[in-house]
């Protein structure tokens, strides 16, 4: 069983230049299913890998360079339940995009699937390798991929633009990981995570081991779009074609998350210990400020794709409060959650992508009412707000409410109230852009005629609206949305997630099986139970965001009634706001270097 | 004195992103780009190096003298491979704005903007 | 921003993180003196265990293959992301071009000994690419170094100023099947590993004796498939740009 531990990123590694190498001449049937057939392959895979793991995770030691006490030099694929399912998640996504793109594209080259393949293989092997510099390889493979796909409607002018700006961001990111990984390997001589970590152990931190875990997290943060380094992603998601907003926005952003999640348990949870509080501090604070400013940027969009854009921002910031406490609850509460939302995120991304379809727009005010036209995708739209919302019993819920829990046993509470506010803001976008396209309800003028329209854009370059959608295209979301309800339903699926979560989070366990090869003995861990406040919260949230949609749609006579100095006050405030995300590189890279440089100087005065 | 590679680094890792912010010259980002790499290079080579060694090839001289460290010769070689193809594609897409915007001014991308 | 308002906060913020990666850099073991036991583990016992006599080469195709294979695969995506950006507007221009007959596109001022000393470099570039290549176990080089150094061979052409003729050498079709065929040889020879050992990368052919040019297993084989790709990523990655520059602007070049 363990031999399959490579296959999972051999078979699109294998795949991928077949279809590039035919793309030219291959039949258009071939060409996707033998790209599904390979996504689909992988996920199977990893689903085995996780279910292996899940009783003993193992490593997989590649060339046959097994460790010798503990030193090791060849590059282990450590595999354990959370990797592993990640990587199965990825694949499944991708496997979804790649059936949804079979009637989106009217015409593709090889090339497209090449690329998706290889998108996949780059984030199956960063959620399976155990290595360090296997993984920012990898983080780099994924990233080349993904500029490629970004900018593959090159007969419009604007994804070269997102391409471009997420480009030079990503790659900047990833400069400073290089320099984090050498600082690393000078202090500890390895490269394997485990062996990093079990050399650093011992010892309290030292200004380089701060400032590579700075260097290291701030990369990683960068994939994940946290606030200030978050301004290429509204651009990408603008401009790349739907399928790849679906990955970008279902996985890829979350992998960042999850590298932190490993690099912090596994390398610097020894020595960071003792100040583990101030730590806490600092991400949470980072979280809060990404998830308002996602939220409220969210708010303010017209252009469906970037408003979405936004939202998993705001998600993002979410997930790094729950990072930020430290805790194996908030760990499982972030993956649970991270299912559901990137599950919602991807089918509301090809619900817009049916709207680009049929009505070659997607602005939110030049749709009012015509989505009457498609009314299924109406439904789909409103249960993935709700799913935003995390509403009772949905898996977001499940995964919101473990949040919570571990917010109040930190000592956090008053993060439930971020959080609440987050669900209601960005599902009640959601909710709004369906009533307004939908039902027509709303003006159908924007309140703003200085702010952008958003681009006229085209599927292809050779049909403009459609007059009717490819069934295909709608079914997709609906499994999708579907799977992210009822999935936390599933007997004994959250709690594995918890246990999964616990061992994860075990710094001395994961060198013992992953250096050692030795079994471990797992304690008992109790998982959580519903309580009835988190219904309370989650009641909130959906009445908080259907507040939101209503003054969204009917609030301007209100907004009318409101004294001059304060709308004109908030309205220069918010107006900067969005000034800010100007397009422009330079200050994109400004505001980088100022996040890095903050984050470094707080890291290094407060994690002494 | 023994710094000096490092804060060669240092300096070069900040020039590269003075480029980045302050180019009107989409092509001059994406070299300031290469200088940001460098630094990395230097980082990487200066940590493994032992005075007095010799580089770790064994063809002609005794298996048991003073060699380098290898391990950051590889990791800077695949440093190398990824700058130069991202560097390529990051060009190519500098080449086709220049066919569609007119311009290399990131100014003057004005199309993606809130 | 404008652009002062840019400028002044990065006259802030770049110090400051400069300011951070000194402070990083400053805990580094002394200039020279480093101990790091990888690196001295795998001096010491590589040339016994696979009988190659470069290290580095060594390291980058059999121990640490799984990266080298990720950095192929980088390679690899890029280029394809290059030909998707560069060719589809290219064709476009392409019919116009082919509609005003076919021309030697030259440099105007390629003097007579230029274009002689380009055609002797040709067949000692594509010579002493191909020897990095096959010698990257025994010797520094290896797939990646002498691919580039073989990819230079075609562009000589270029440098002699027959640009067309570089074409007709080294043709799209005949670059992108090196491409794809070096990346997949690349994991074909791992996944030989994995049937014949059980584990992916796995070096699993005769060591032979170290020195000699059939040595090191898998390792001269692995060269060449990363040698192959090089050579025709690279070579496809320059025709397309150069396509860009020589054909679409009516070719003319000073």
């Amino acid at each position: 069983m363990s031999s399959l531990s490579a296959l999972p990123v051999v078979v699109p590694f294998l795949a991928g230049p077949l279809l590039v190498a035919t793309g030219s001449f291959a039949p258009r049937w071939l060409e996707d299913g033998t790209a599904v057939l390979a996504a689909i392959s992988v996920c199977a895979l990893c689903v085995l890998l996780a279910v292996h793991a899940a009783t003993e995770p193992f490593a997989y030691w590649l060339g046959g360079y097994r460790p010798h006490h503990g030193v090791a030099i060849g590059i282990s694929l450590s595999i354990d339940p959370l990797g592993a399912g990640l990587g199965a998640f990825a694949a499944l996504l991708v496997s979804a995009a790649l059936v949804y793109s079979i009637h989106y594209f009217d015409a593709v080259k090889g090339l497209f699937h090449g690329l998706m393949l290889l998108f996949m293989a780059g984030m199956v092997g960063f959620c399976l390798t155990g290595d360090l510099f296997d993984l920012v390889v990898f983080f780099e493979l994924m990233s080349a991929a993904a500029f490629a796909l970004t900018a593959y409607r090159i007969e419009e002018r604007a994804p070269l633009q997102g391409a471009i700006n997420f480009a030079i961001t990503n790659s900047i990111g990833g400069y400073g990981m290089f320099i984090g990984v050498a600082l690393l390997y000078a202090r500890t001589g390895a490269l394997n995570m485990a062996q990093i970590g079990a050399a650093l152990g011992g010892h309290q931190a030292d200004p380089l081991v701060i400032v590579a875990m700075v260097l290291l997290i701030v990369g990683f943060l960068t994939k994940a779009a946290a606030v200030p380094l978050h301004f290429w992603l509204a651009d990408a998601h603008a401009v790349a074609p739907v399928p790849v907003c679906v990955l970008f926005s279902g996985v890829m952003v979350e992998l960042g998350i999850y590298a932190v999640a490993r690099l912090y348990w596994v390398i610097f949870s020894g020595p960071m210990g003792a100040s583990a509080p101030t730590l806490r501090a600092i991400l949470i604070t980072l979280g809060v400020v990404t998830a308002l400013l996602g939220a409220l940027m969210c708010a303010m969009q017209r252009h469906i794709k970037r408003l979405l854009a936004f939202s998993t921002i705001s998600h993002v910031g979410m997930f790094i409060c729950g990072l930020g406490l430290l805790s194996a609850k908030a760990l499982a509460g972030i993956g649970v959650y991270l299912v559901g939302h990137g599950l919602t995120k991807g089918a509301l991304f090809m619900c817009a992508g049916v709207l680009l379809h049929r009505f070659a727009t997607i602005d939110e005010y030049d749709l009012h009412g015509r989505g009457r036209a498609v009314p299924v995708v109406g439904v789909l739209m409103a249960a993935g707000a709700l799913l935003l919302t995390a509403a009772p019993g949905l898996t977001t819920y499940f995964g919101k409410s473990l949040l919570e829990a571990a917010a109040s046993d930190g000592g956090y509470g008053w993060l439930i109230a971020v959080f609440i506010v987050v669900s209601a803001v960005t599902g009640g976008a959601v909710l709004r852009i369906t009533g307004r396209v939908f039902l027509g309800w709303g003006p159908n003028e924007g309140p703003d005629p200085g702010q952008a329209r958003a681009a006229a854009e085209r599927v292809d370059e050779t049909r403009g609206e459609r007059d009717r959608t490819p069934i295909l295209m709608v079914i997709v979301p609906a499994v999708l949305l579907v799977v992210a309800a009822v999935l936390g339903l599933v007997p004994d699926a959250v709690p594995a997630i918890e246990r999964d979560a616990a061992r994860f989070v075990d710094h001395g366990a994961y060198a013992r099986w992953v250096l050692h090869g030795l079994p471990v003995a797992w304690a008992h861990v109790a998982t959580s139970h519903e309580q009835p406040v988190d219904v309370l919260y989650s009641v909130l949230a959906v009445a908080g965001a259907v507040g939101t949609a209503a003054l969204g749609l009917f609030g301007r006579p209100l907004r009318e009634g409101l004294p001059a100095r304060l709308t004109g006050a908030s309205r220069s405030a918010l107006h900067s706001l969005r000034r800010l995300h100007s397009g422009h590189i330079g200050d994109y890279i400004a505001w980088w270097t100022a996040g890095a440089a903050t984050l470094g100087l707080v890291c290094l005065v407060g994690l002494r | 004195m023994s710094f000096l590679p490092y804060a060669a680094a240092a300096w070069l890792f900040l020039v590269g992103l003075w480029g980045v912010v302050s180019s009107t010259n989409l092509v001059r980002a994406v070299l300031s780009l290469t200088v940001v790499q460098s630094s990395t290079y230097l980082v990487l080579l200066g940590i493994g190096f032992r005075s007095g060694a010799k580089a770790p090839v064994v063809a002609d001289i005794p298996q048991s003298s003073r060699l380098v460290d290898p391990v950051v010769q590889v990791l800077v070689l695949t440093d190398v491979v990824i700058e130069a193809t991202v560097t390529a594609l990051l060009l190519a897409l500098v080449v086709q704005a220049h066919k569609r915007f007119g311009s290399l001014d990131p100014a003057d991308l004005r199309i993606l903007r809130d | 921003m404008t652009r002062r308002a840019r400028l002044a906060l990065f006259a802030l913020a770049g110090p400051a993180f400069a300011a951070v990666l000194v402070i990083g850099l400053h805990g580094l073991p002394t200039f020279g003196d480093y101990h790091g036991v990888y690196g001295l583990l795998v001096n010491r016992i590589e040339p016994r265990l696979r009988h190659a006599t470069d290290i580095v080469t060594a390291l980058n195709f059999d121990i640490r293959a799984f990266d080298t294979l990720g950095e192929e695969f980088i390679l690899f995506t890029s280029v394809s992301g290059v030909a998707l950006l560069l060719r589809r507007l290219r064709v476009a221009d392409e019919h116009a071009e082919r509609s005003r007959g076919t021309e030697d596109h030259r440099f105007a001022g390629a003097s007579a000994g230029v274009r002689m000393s380009s055609l002797l470099l040709i067949p000692l570039l594509i010579a002493l690419g191909g020897y990095v290549v096959l010698h990257g176990a025994l010797t520094p080089g290896g797939g990646f170094q002498g691919g580039v150094v073989m990819a230079a061979g075609p562009l000589a052409v270029l440098v002699a100023g027959r640009y067309l003729i570089m074409k007709h050498l080294a043709p799209e079709w005949l670059l992108e099947a090196a491409d794809s065929a070096g990346a997949a040889g690349y994991v074909l020879m791992g996944v030989g590993g994995l049937i014949f050992t059980g584990v992916l990368l796995k070096n699993f052919l005769p060591l032979g004796t170290p020195g000699e040019l059939l040595s090191a297993g898998m390792m001269p084989l692995n060269s060449i498939a990363v040698g192959l790709e090089v050579t025709g990523a690279f070579l496809l990655v320059w025709t397309e740009f150069l396509d860009q520059a020589l054909i679409t602007t009516g070719g003319e070049e000073g």
